[in-house]
């Protein structure tokens, strides 16, 4: 599958088993996020293990896609599949959680859709996503 | 049980070159190992333990210690916390000499990534990490991951650019003196601040060089180093601490010496007033920084000013650090630069550092090594040595 994302690649992911309904949701375009069935709290990176309590059960929520820049750098030379896609932003996002749930996650990605120069510590932006050659997709933000 | 006086670092060897292409991996190894031996007066038939990281080729410390002829050890250790690794190989030599488990410990360093061959240890297993694919797919690397913890510091604290390059000018100003050093050009803050913009907010002189290179320590009991004709610092304290992403929850504003820098003061029973000489791991200019800040040497958030007009500059700065040019402009050994922050810090105690930074009267010193990336996840280690006990 080929979309266009501008000049960002969107390198395909290698999920691990017990990350799989965050994987299989991203087709759709969808996020959800693991939440541990004991303890209630929201996990990430999704995994099948819930590092606050050491639950097992999992159960994965639809979240809202919204949130607000925590950290960003400005790679001006990439590697690899980036190789010619800098400048970029690299970002970490605090993520908006459902009903009510607060201190979301602070999750790795990137800002697209921006003139580089102008993205800031606290801004918030809103999902999108970019397919994958796997038929995944990679959870990005651009501005709100 | 403390490690306080329990063990010496009766050894100490760094290799005097940055590009190493007429020896192999393993025989930087050896030669780093036979550099440390001698400078402790002791040989191979001496070694009971063995520690070495991810940069040891093969099966680690049994590969290593069949190439190296260690025939009869009691102990190893393979702890892999990346450039951290040496110093926390420091401490757990000191409690196991303190336990019983060994009396002399042979630590070793290597690698070449300036002229080829293997990469640096644990990169040909990152894939296979549960993280993965919640990171790499978007273009991280080393750098762009250190960037985004500057990026948040100077949110929250108002640091600068020109801050960070103040450490950058310490560290050249003391290599200028290290005819080994990769760098030993003196650099202004201007010129810091326009070297090329390598990933916002970091230019290409915050970056810590890339060399071939190596290094060994030899930790022994004190009944050994009592024998011994050469000065051997004596270790007072340790501490470690891993810091991750917290599930998701990671502040970006604060490494793991906010962990291990107390630990080792509280063994020593030391405080960071007590400090003469500081070696503060340098993959970047914003590493040393908050560093300096978690280590207690001033309040979180002021370590911007504490770095300013000549802060770290020996030996009139407020805190004497990385002598040797550190990993910004001396040596980073492919990438780890634990081990040589250890050996410029017994070079302090023994009085021989270059005498245009020598620390007079230098009896208490601080290594402290940050292995990973303080963007996602690392290992901090801190040391504190003296001169006696």
């Amino acid at each position: 599958m080929t979309t266009d994302h501008g000049a960002m690649p969107a390198p395909d992911p290698v999920p691990q088993d017990d990350a799989a309904p965050y994987w299989e949701a991203t087709k759709e375009h969808r996020l959800v996020l693991p939440r541990c069935t004991s303890c209630a709290t929201f996990i990430w990176y999704p995994r099948g293990f819930c590092p606050a309590c050491g639950s097992f059960e999992i159960e994965w929520i639809e979240a809202p896609g919204t949130g607000e820049i925590y950290s960003f750098s400005i790679p001006r030379r990439g590697q690899g599949a980036y190789r010619d896609a800098a400048p970029y932003v690299l970002a970490y996002v605090e993520l908006d959680l459902p009903a009510g749930a607060t201190d979301g996650p602070r999750v790795i990605t990137n800002i697209v859709d921006v003139d580089v120069d102008t993205v800031r510590v606290g801004q918030r932006v809103t999902a999108v996503f970019h397919d994958t050659e796997s038929g995944h997709a990679l959870l990005r933000f651009r501005p709100s | 049980m403390t490690i306080r006086g329990a063990a010496h670092i009766a050894g100490a060897y760094e290799h005097p070159l940055r590009t190493i292409p007429h020896r192999t991996t393993p025989q930087i190894h050896a030669e780093v190992a036979v550099g440390a031996l001698a400078d402790a007066g002791l040989t191979l038939a001496d070694v009971d333990a063995y520690f070495c990281a991810g940069d040891a080729p093969g099966f680690g410390p049994l590969s290593m210690a069949e190439y190296l002829g260690l025939n009869r050890l009691s102990y190893i250790d393979s702890t892999e916390i990346g450039g951290s690794s040496y110093v926390a190989h420091v401490g757990h030599a000191a409690a196991a000499i303190a336990a019983g488990k060994c009396s002399v410990a042979l630590i070793t360093l290597a690698g070449k990534p300036r002229t080829g061959g293997a990469p640096p240890g644990g990169a040909g297993r990152l894939g296979a990490a549960p993280e993965f694919s919640f990171e790499a797919v978007y273009g991280t690397s080393v750098l762009t991951n250190y960037a985004m913890a500057a990026t948040r510091h100077m949110h929250e604290f108002g640091t600068t650019s020109a801050q960070l390059a103040e450490i950058k000018v310490a560290a050249s100003t003391h290599a200028q003196h290290n005819p080994d050093a990769f760098l030993r050009d003196v650099v202004t803050i201007d010129e810091v601040l326009e070297s090329p913009m390598v990933c916002d907010p970091l230019h290409r002189l915050d970056s810590c060089v890339i060399t071939d290179g190596g290094g060994a320590l030899l930790v022994v009991s004190p009944e050994v180093a009592a024998g011994l004709a050469r000065m051997a610092p004596v270790i007072l304290g340790h501490g470690e601490a891993p810091k991750h992403t917290d599930n998701g929850r990671i502040d970006l504003t604060h490494t793991g010496a906010l962990w291990s820098g107390p630990r080792a003061f509280e063994e020593a029973r030391l405080t960071p007033a007590d400090v003469d000489y500081a070696s503060i791991y340098d993959s970047f200019t914003i590493t040393v920084l908050q560093t300096i800040e978690d280590l207690g040497f001033c309040a979180k958030g002021e370590g911007g000013r504490f770095v300013s007009d000549g802060g770290l500059q020996s030996p009139n700065g407020r805190l004497p650090f990385n002598t040797d040019g550190g990993g910004l402009c001396n040596n980073h050994p492919t990438n780890r630069g634990g081990m040589t922050k250890v050996i410029e810090a017994v070079r302090q105690l023994r009085g021989e550092a270059h005498a245009a930074v020598q620390v007079p009267d230098c009896d208490i010193v601080l290594a402290h090594g940050t292995g990973g990336s303080i963007g996602t996840r690392h290992g901090s280690a801190t040391l504190l040595l003296g001169r006696e006990a």
